[in-house]
């Protein structure tokens, strides 16, 4: 997603800072929310619950329309190992189950629940539980019960990720504060105000999966988020922070264990291959915080910003809050052409305002009326063989080499140049002086792939 | 002149040394060589040389290879005239099978003058682009995205965009390649035998009034069809009526003739026909966007 700012690569400051090589540094326009304390929104009158909004497969619903729920009991199950449970985020009624827009794109089934109006939605599920009691096993399971995914924006369930093959040993778990996408602060406030319950849960973690050591990482302008975390690091020294260069995409699961531990991770490998244990800070706090009470995860911490907004800020909504909802109540007068949930680098821009926050959703972005000639696309140049693609990617992949073959439509060769490590970062469609379309490109080019290999079969 | 005979000893190596290789070679030919059936590159010869795969063998040649065995039947590349595959059945002394025509069908009908646009989609003009960017801009999750992937992908130009933004397939230029099948991100388009002459031009799995209010032409999965077909041949899946072309002898346009909003249609002549029910549509301009 391109910026208002002429796309080019500064050249790296030296800040003496660990970091990983390549990468870019866009603005990160983060004075927006960074200096705003976390805060509640009202309820909606109405939560659109997506049964798929994680990594697997969908959640499968035991209410049934009509159906009365209090805030914070389960109402879809995990279906197997690859899902999680949904619980309900406010106290009210089930209204009905049926088809709802998504962030991506294509519908999903949800469960529609109207809020009760007068209810003081007081969290009467669950009961506290001594956490140091439970063995690895266990604890893992109520990390699936918690219905727990990477809340960083992947939605990866959490649990599936602390059960490494067998044969991997995990000996340091990374906690991920790095939170490189611009405008975004919700991770950095959390850091700031809740960092006793980013140490339990990563505690929680490291005993869950045989960890001796913990890093919390952090980019350096974030500096004040690690001394608030430093204040109450257990006496031990088995977590340590460590603040790392601000760089995009700094917050990557490869780039973050070269930069803190300097391991590379393989490709096509887990973490777990080189004994690494990657979480984000939203999740280890919702781990901290969940687990000890025997609760779901109900709401969470989305970061509304950018300048077609007039209140902007870090508030904590239910899970199924509409997007418009949302903007209606901080002043947003449908004066944007468009609107992002995430950030502006990986996120999606969302073609109704009818789409829910769901787990991963960490941010909305909208652009200001006079920035919407400078996001529209470009013209598009042929390339120059200019390299900068090449020079930003922090996979060391050739954007250039992949982009040409996709707009020649020869996919299947794309594979031999490792297309599929590609995590579609955009750094190459930042830097790129041509206004080629990179990484949808390469989307296209991966799901084609799909499609060609399905009907291979 | 001393420069010459410098050359001498060289051009005499390398002339002995072409020789003794080319004699290798010679051998080489005689020991090794491989005796092919000289009737593969004569029935290759007779083949449209498309390479486009419909038969399901990778090109034209691997195909040839296939009929010279008696493995494949040469109905089976339909880029062929009926003549060419005759004459092929004719010089390899077999009888040729009647294959009936396919052709690629699209389950959709939304025009931009009968389905609403939630959001104007302005990135790159792929399908499949568009369907990765919060699907596209279309009000309907499930139909056509109308922005020309099929087109792309057809090698042999069956396939053509309106002036609604929607496909047509020219069932004469059409092969039945599968490229479009591939190539279409919401997988609209089928592949049908010409006979199949019932056809359920949609996909959306909304309900009622929810389709209408995406669509004009979407099914709203009210059952007439359904309750109309001879026992067997339909049933209701996921809002949609499914047509079991097992039995597609039963089916006649008796069938369409109660759907209300022409979504099932009857395919005969290269026509599409509606119902007499079905309503009827005088609007040539796109909606406006953003009408939810």
């Amino acid at each position: 997603m391109p910026t208002t700012e002429t796309p080019t690569t500064p050249p790296t400051p030296p800040t003496g800072l660990d970091t990983f090589a390549h990468g870019v540094h866009p603005p990160d326009n983060k004075h927006y929310t960074a200096g705003k304390p976390i805060t509640r929104l009202p309820f909606p009158a109405e939560l659109t619950l997506l049964l798929s909004q994680h990594f697997g497969k969908p959640s499968v619903p035991v209410v049934h329309p009509g159906q009365e729920v209090v805030r914070g009991e389960p109402i879809a199950k995990a279906d197997g190992f690859m899902s999680v449970p949904l619980h309900a985020p406010a106290t009210g009624v089930i209204k009905r189950i049926d088809w709802a827009p998504t962030q991506k794109g294509p519908r999903v089934p949800a469960i529609y629940l109207t809020v009760s109006p007068g209810d003081s939605q007081e969290i009467l599920y669950g009961a506290p539980r001594e956490v140091e009691q439970l063995d690895p096993k266990a604890i893992i399971q109520a990390i699936q019960d918690a219905g727990l995914v990477g809340l960083g924006g992947a939605a990866f369930p959490t649990h599936v990720k602390m059960s490494p093959p067998p044969d991997h040993h995990v000996d340091t778990i990374l906690i991920n504060g790095c939170e490189c996408e611009p405008y975004l602060t919700t991770d950095h406030r959390l850091m700031l105000e809740q960092p006793e319950d980013l140490i339990k849960g990563t505690q929680i973690i490291m005993r869950a999966m045989g960890a001796e050591r913990a890093v919390i990482g952090t980019e350096s302008n974030k500096s004040d988020a690690a001394e608030a975390i430093r204040k109450v690091l257990p006496p031990d020294g088995s977590i340590t922070v460590k603040v790392v260069e601000t760089k995009y995409p700094q917050g990557a699961e490869k780039m973050l264990a070269k930069a803190l531990v300097n391991r590379e991770i393989p490709s096509g490998q887990y973490p777990s291959s080189v004994g690494l244990g990657v979480f984000n800070v939203a999740t280890t706090v919702q781990i901290g915080q969940l687990l000890p009470m025997q609760r779901g995860v109900i709401e969470r911490v989305v970061t509304v910003t950018g300048p077609g907004v007039a209140k902007p800020g870090n508030f904590l909504v239910p899970i199924g809050t509409p997007l418009g909802f949302i903007l209606r109540r901080l002043g947003y007068h449908g004066s944007a052409k468009y609107l992002i949930m995430g950030g502006p680098m990986m996120g999606d821009t969302v073609s109704s305002l009818d789409v829910p926050v769901t787990k991963g959703c960490g941010g909305i972005l909208v652009p200001r009326p006079e920035e919407i000639d400078a996001l529209a696309p470009r013209r598009q140049y042929p390339c120059i063989n200019c390299g900068r693609c090449v020079e930003a990617c922090p996979l060391h992949l050739n954007p250039a080499l992949l982009g040409r073959l996709a707009a020649k439509r020869q996919y299947e060769p794309m594979m031999d140049h490792n297309l599929m490590d590609c995590f579609e970062c955009g750094c190459c469609s930042y830097v790129c002086p041509s206004s080629i379309p990179l990484v949808q490109y390469f989307r296209v080019s991966k799901s084609m792939n799909r499609s060609l290999k399905a009907a291979a079969k | 002149m001393d420069l010459l005979l410098q050359i001498w000893p060289a051009a005499l190596f390398m002339l002995a040394l072409g020789v003794a290789l080319a004699v290798v070679i010679a051998l080489a030919l005689r020991k090794l060589h491989v005796q092919e059936d000289p009737r593969i590159d004569e029935v290759e010869e007779m083949l449209p040389h498309a390479n486009c795969g419909a038969c399901g063998y990778p090109g034209c040649r691997p195909f040839a290879e296939a009929i010279v065995k008696g493995e494949a039947p040469p109905s089976k590349c339909t880029v062929n005239s009926a003549e060419g595959n005759a004459a092929i059945a004719d010089f390899m002394g077999i009888t040729l099978e009647e294959q009936e025509k396919v052709v690629a069908r699209l389950a959709c009908q939304g025009g931009t003058h009968v389905a609403k646009m939630r959001a104007q989609y302005a990135g790159l003009p792929s399908c499949r682009a568009a369907v990765a960017t919060g699907g596209g801009g279309k009000a309907c999750a499930w139909g056509c995205l109308g922005l020309g992937d099929c087109e792309v992908s057809c090698t042999f130009d069956a396939i053509q965009m309106n002036e609604f933004g929607l496909p047509v397939v020219d069932e004469d230029k059409c092969v039945a390649c599968n490229d479009c099948v591939i190539a279409c991100p919401l997988d609209l388009f089928e592949l049908h035998p010409v006979s199949h002459k019932l056809w359920v031009a949609c996909k959306s799995l909304a309900e009622g009034d929810q389709a209408l209010a995406e669509c004009e032409v979407a099914c709203n999965a009210c059952g007439r069809c359904v309750m109309d077909a001879p026992v067997g041949l339909m049933r209701m899946e996921n809002n949609l009526p499914v047509i079991d072309y097992a039995k597609n002898d039963l089916a006649t346009p008796n069938i369409i003739e109660r759907c209300p909003t022409g979504a099932i249609v009857w395919l005969e002549n290269k026509q599409v026909i509606k119902g007499s029910k079905a309503k009827r549509i005088v609007r040539k301009t796109p909606l406006p966007v953003g009408v939810e």
